[in-house]
């Protein structure tokens, strides 16, 4: 399975990416990592004109402290970096924790953030985990820049609201919350797999045990990655214990209404959606109180 | 259109310059035109390992990468493991352990285990496991791979062997 | 004999190569003015071929030739079964190209030959066919209502059936105080070696020579068939088989391809090569395993099984490729073992539909059959409240009735005989290596989420597949050994098998002897290597040359040294006194004999021939046999299944090289867990094969197969054979469905979830337990 024929650039600074991608628009594909566009290209399922190798832009890889104590990461940080970084352990422990599961090493070696962010696999986890903590994406053009949050980002299946010309320059993830609770649950048929069923969750609470903010995002059931908003006014405000944790997980499970597959069926993914859902609610929970023990 | 660049880098410690097609795979590359053939291709999709290299001291998937991807790096192929004439500790376990059948995944496997080592040189068997778990093998069933190269983590490169206490989390040990 | 190496873990010498990355793969042999192949194929599963158009592809830069069935039509034939070719199969075969028709995704309709793959990859995209597609039928229900017929000049889908028949089914039926019926189903499966298929095939206009690189697994048997099919004489075909990169029985049978590349090279007078791609491969290499059984069975109140009556239908895709029908023939001739079951019937059919075709896969047929009656032996047990283990003692095939008699389960009233072998002895040690009865309480235990489950399966297996095999061996002027063969490797070790058993035979050093096989200019005939046959068949060649060879050296010995040949000995290559023990006097070595031989003129004379071929014969198959063991966890909330523990016990009669047949068993059950947990040939409905690639078509990585406990035992050499060997390689492969399943179970018999079918994917497994009568 070779490539289709293509016209190849490899610019060296971020102004001559977005001239490039000015130019070709909608005829060009952005090289990143490659892990997920480069099997497309040999299976020719994507055949671009162009390839805008963007691996020689130093300036779009880095992970530094974001404003208000979050974490800005550059577009083209591999994962591995991101998994070697004490600054994502320390500000940021469920990205630490999910970045393992992603493919294996050799993918990590190259696979870029703000590659899967923007291929928007809707059973990987970078996505839901954006949406989950309210990330903002930075995009550049040639005409400037705007911040588009996680929300409103992933549109519908493996598309998001990145113009032709436009690059995923920073990702913005906000300062982790005071002691929460989270966890990241997920189904795979293989460990590296992409997630059948994922559930990403985060709690806190006010002190009394009574739930502040509540947080669950889904990804490999539908389009895009979903934050259940009814599941998350169900705790808001609860009294955080299991049996208000099994209803969460039956609104997500009842909600949702997920897509078939070779590998699960809408009932397979609606099923542990809510299974997963109280698992992680469940493992939130624990960790909850273990954060907030003296 | 430009369908042709010129490409200068290093591979097993020598220097090659090339005129490349642009679409043609680094895997297709170093197999073809520099007629390293040591390295397989088993998928083409980076699902399989079999193509696994060293780019600039890390593992990947030369499949997924494009020849003149690598203009100016530095790799190191299957046939860069040995130690001058004879095979390093890590083929000779793979050799009495019985790590390879075939022998087509044997040389990803080989440059993922030794990129493995370099950066956990006393890992753990489920360590060892899920560092390989990107690489296929059909014959083997993985066991002897997985022993193979915890006998060299154990032999170390000065070949001299080392008794460890294997099954203690490389976090735990001083 | 006294043995030093029979017996001993050899670590092979084969590796050195494939370690230092200088193996030679069938992609890695470069000819100057090479080109590349790539093939158009089906997009449709069932179509009319109204036009070709490949104008626009010839005319691309680069491109050397485009191949139609029209340009072929004169010589075109259809590929016959080497095997099983049952009678009404032969209508149902393929020729290299479609003509008329295509009957399966992936069917090939043209040939592109160009200057480089990326560009014979491009041309394919200009050629234009326009199809009118057809209904697809997928699967053997609605295949055998023949509405939709993929043959339709047959008449049917139907291509063939027999009956089986032992005892009397019908009285034991009648009889039986229980009786139970149920349907078992496999999926279609495929054996994924990493190294997709290839073949380089050179015709030499100046010689008028064609050789092939690529052939492996019945290199002779398929260079006959190019022969013919190409009416170029067999002689003058050179088969080279390179490394090879797995087969599993998928690899080496003859494909369009290994007509159309030879033929486009002497088209062309050019080298041609192809290697297929992994979506390709996945496409059109081989399919197996897809089993529809339904089955019934007798037994009295106490567990005696007194009756089985089954209907297999295998789905034999669009065309009977070159194994005819085993694969579902092998269902039928071993479901009863490894027990008594003295009334047995069984139909077996063979249904065409619009799917890739089949062939075989590692232990054909066996792996379901295993799967069927070790799942219907515990559902037995389960209904009259026997153990598993309890139920198997009661009925497994004691060893006083060996040779047994199955019955005549094959085709053509053929009669199946297994040679030697203590089934209850095999289930006994495994249960004790595993520990089980200490674990066994924790059957359907629920812990902390998960259920627990053990699983029980024994099997037998048919190996040494004859009739014949032929070895040469040969001393040369310097006193080495050469060995040659006509069996083919792929990654099996064979070079250091046969070395060891020469080495012993004839008495010289391993490092002595060099083997040669797979290349069909070594051996003028040859069986290959399939059907765990290798070293049963190949290696008792060896045995008899060497020992030949040896009775000729030291009769040169004698004759020069003026004694008697019992007076004499060989060892470490090096003549002695028979009592010389201690070898503290060498009298002569093996280069001195051939000088010796030579100076006399006595290398020709029969008694004294340093060039010896001999060949083996058996026409009755062994069998190995043993016991596996699993323990697993499974998650009912997902279904996802962890195997806690494995253990595989199999008795190979004797070992020739422990370090080879632990692998092969590993190997085999590794392969198993894959399919049995992971893997799936998926069709939808209208006959397109949704899992293309390695994303969808799942094979376990390291994470997915545990450490497995291998057992290898030598307790029933075989009859059959002076070595007492039996076939190693499949043996590993065949309870794996069946124990897993079993374990499965067990694990969820308190949710009362049958398990009746494969593979057991947590999706299934979900379903099976929504399904569930509470």
């Amino acid at each position: 399975m070779k490539p289709a024929a293509f016209e190849f650039f490899d610019p060296r600074t971020l102004n001559e990416a977005l001239s490039l991608l000015n130019q070709y628009g909608n005829e060009a594909k952005i090289l990143a990592g490659g892990q997920s566009l480069m099997p497309l290209m040999n299976l020719r399922l994507v055949r671009p004109k162009v390839i805008i190798d963007i691996n020689r832009v130093a300036e779009l890889a880095y992970i530094e402290p974001g404003a208000g104590g979050g974490l800005a990461i550059g577009g083209l940080t591999r994962h591995r970096a991101l998994e070697r970084s004490s600054l994502v352990h320390e500000r940021n422990p469920l990205l630490a924790e999910t970045l393992p599961l992603i493919g294996h090493a050799h993918i990590r070696n190259r696979g870029t953030i703000g590659g899967s962010l923007v291929h928007a696999d809707p059973a990987a986890e970078l996505p839901a985990l954006a949406l989950l903590l309210d990330a903002e994406f930075v995009l550049h053009s040639l005409n400037g820049e705007r911040v588009v949050h996680a929300k409103d980002f992933f549109r519908s299946y493996m598309t998001t609201a990145i113009e032709p010309a436009e690059l995923l320059a920073e990702i913005r993830f906000p300062a982790w919350l005071a002691k929460p609770g989270w966890a990241m649950q997920e189904v795979s048929r293989r460990a590296g797999d992409f997630a059948m069923v994922g559930v990403a969750a985060l709690l806190t609470h006010n002190g009394n045990g009574t739930c502040e903010d509540a947080r669950i995002a889904l990804f490999g059931v539908g389009a895009t990655p979903v934050r259940i908003e009814q599941a998350e006014a169900l705790l808001k405000g609860a009294r955080l214990d299991n049996r208000i944790l099994l209803e969460a997980a039956r609104v997500v499970s009842d909600v949702l209404e997920p897509d078939a597959d070779v590998h699960a069926s809408a009932e397979y993914r609606k099923d542990v959606a809510g299974v997963l859902t109280r698992r992680a609610l469940e493992r939130g929970m624990q960790r909850l109180r273990e954060a907030n023990e003296v | 259109m430009s369908t042709k660049r010129a490409i200068d880098l290093t591979i097993n410690g020598r220097q090659y310059q090339r005129l490349v097609a642009v679409r043609m795979t680094l895997a297709d590359f170093l197999r073809h035109d520099i007629g390293l053939t040591g390295t397989h291709v088993g998928c083409e999709h980076g699902l399989c390992g079999a193509c696994t290299i060293l780019f600039n001291g890390e593992a990947v998937r030369s499949c997924l990468l494009l020849a003149v991807q690598a203009d100016g790096s530095n790799l190191k192929t299957v046939e860069g493991l040995c130690t001058g004439e004879d095979l390093n500790p890590l083929q000779l376990a793979f050799q009495e352990q019985h790590a390879l059948q075939c022998g087509f995944c044997t040389p990803g496997m080989l440059v993922t285990a030794y990129a493995f080592l370099k950066e956990t040189p006393r890992p753990t068997e489920a360590q060892v496991r899920e560092a390989i778990s990107g690489n296929i093998c059909r014959c083997t069933g993985y066991q002897p791979i997985i022993k193979a190269i915890l006998q060299a983590a154990d032999m170390g490169e000065s070949g001299s062997q080392r008794s460890e206490d294997r099954d203690q989390p490389l976090s735990s040990r001083s | 004999m006294a043995t030093q190496y029979i017996g001993a873990a050899i670590t092979r010498r084969e590796d050195l190569r494939l370690l230092a990355g200088q193996a030679v793969f069938v992609d890695d042999v470069k000819l100057p003015d090479m080109l590349h192949a790539a093939i158009l194929r089906s997009t449709h599963a069932h179509a009319r071929i109204r036009s070709i158009d490949a104008s626009k592809a010839r005319a691309l830069a680069g491109v050397a030739a485009v191949v139609e069935s029209k340009n072929i039509e004169p010589i075109a034939r259809p590929i016959p079964a080497r095997i099983y070719a049952l009678p009404g199969l032969d209508r149902y075969l393929q020729f290299p190209l479609a003509r008329d028709k295509v009957r399966y995704v992936g069917d090939p309709v043209a040939l592109v030959i160009a200057e480089t793959p990326y560009l014979a990859e491009d041309a394919l995209e200009e050629i234009e066919v326009t199809y009118e597609p057809l209904p697809a039928v997928v699967n053997v229900r609605d295949a055998l209502r023949d509405e939709v017929l993929v043959h339709e000049q047959n008449g049917s889908n139907l291509a063939s059936h027999y009956k089986v028949s032992v005892g009397n089914v019908d009285d034991a039926f009648r009889v039986a105080d229980y009786k139970r019926r149920e349907e078992f189903k496999t999926q279609r499966l495929t054996g994924n070696p990493l190294e997709t298929r290839g073949i380089l095939a050179f015709y030499d206009p100046a010689q008028d020579e064609l050789t092939v690189w690529g052939p492996t697994k019945v290199p002779h048997y398929n260079r006959g068939l190019l022969s013919t099919l190409l009416n170029f004489p067999e002689h003058k075909i050179h088969f080279i088989e390179p490394d090879v990169g797995g087969g599993f029985g998928v690899r080496g049978e003859f494909y369009p391809e290994d007509f159309l590349i030879p033929y486009a090279s002497m088209q062309l007078k050019r080298p041609v090569k192809w290697i297929e791609d992994r979506r390709e491969h996945l496409l059109t290499a081989n399919h197996s395993r897809e089993i529809l059984c339904d089955v019934e069975i007798a037994a009295t109140r106490d567990g005696t099984l007194l009756g089985l009556r089954a209907q297999v239908f295998g789905d034999m895709g669009a065309y009977i490729r070159t194994h005819g029908g085993v694969v579902p023939a092998h269902v039928a001739d071993l479901l009863p073992t490894p027990y008594r079951i003295p009334n047995y019937e069984c139909s077996v059919h063979f249904v065409m539909t619009n799917k890739t075709g089949t062939g075989t896969l590692r232990a054909p047929g066996r792996y379901e059959s295993s799967f069927i009656m070790e799942r219907l032996v515990d559902i037995v047990a389960r209904d009259l409240g026997i153990a598993p283990v309890e139920i198997r003692k009661k009925n497994l095939i004691m060893p006083e009735q060996m040779p047994y008699t199955v019955g005549n389960t094959q085709p053509e009233n053929k009669a199946t005989i297994l040679d030697s072998g203590n089934y209850p002895r095999a289930l006994a040690q495994a249960l004790e290596t595993f520990g089980y009865e200490k674990l066994k309480h924790l059957e359907g235990h629920y812990d902390n989420g998960k259920y627990h489950g053990i699983g029980i399966a024994c099997f037998v297996k048919n190996t040494g597949r004859g009739p014949h095999e032929a070895a040469r061996v040969l001393v040369d002027a310097k006193g080495n050994i050469g060995v040659y063969l006509g069996i083919a490797t792929l990654g099996q070790g064979h070079k250091t098998t046969m070395a060891q058993i020469c080495a012993d035979t004839l008495g010289v050093a391993l490092e002595q002897i060099t083997v040669y096989l797979g290349n069909t200019d070594y051996m003028p005939t040859g069986g290959g290597t399939y059907a765990s046959r290798a070293t049963v068949m190949g290696g008792n060649a060896v045995y008899l040359a060497a020992l030949e060879l040896k009775q000729n050296i030291l009769r040169i010995a004698a004759d020069q040294l003026e004694t008697k040949p019992d007076q004499l000995q060989l060892r470490d290559g090096t003549i002695y006194l028979t009592e010389d023990n201690g070898e503290s006097n060498p009298l002569m070595s093996l280069r001195e004999i051939v000088h010796v031989a030579r100076a006399k003129g006595l290398y020709d004379k029969d008694q004294f021939r340093l060039d010896v071929s001999a060949n083996f014969t058996s026409l009755r198959h062994t069998y190995t046999y043993g016991a596996h063991l699993a323990h697993v966890k499974v998650d009912a909330e997902t279904g996802q299944v962890e195997i806690l523990r494995y253990l595989a016990l199999e008795d190979v009669g004797r070992c020739i090289n422990p370090l080879l047949v632990h692998g092969q068993v590993v190997g085999a059950v590794a392969q198993g867990i894959g399919a049995t947990l992971l893997e799936a040939l998926t069709y939808n409905e209208d006959g397109q094969l949704l899992t293309t690639t390695l994303k969808d078509y799942l094979l376990p990585t390291s994470t997915d197969v545990p450490p497995i406990e291998c057992v290898v035992t030598e307790e029933s050499p075989s009859t059959l054979n002076p070595l007492g060997i039996k076939g190693v390689g499949e043996g590993g492969i065949v309870a794996t469905g069946a124990v897993l399943a079993n374990a499965v179970a067990c694990a969820l018999a308190p949710l009362d979830v049958k398990i009746v079918e494969l593979p057991l994917t947590p999706n299934r497994l979900r379903e099976w337990i929504r399904a569930r009568p509470s």
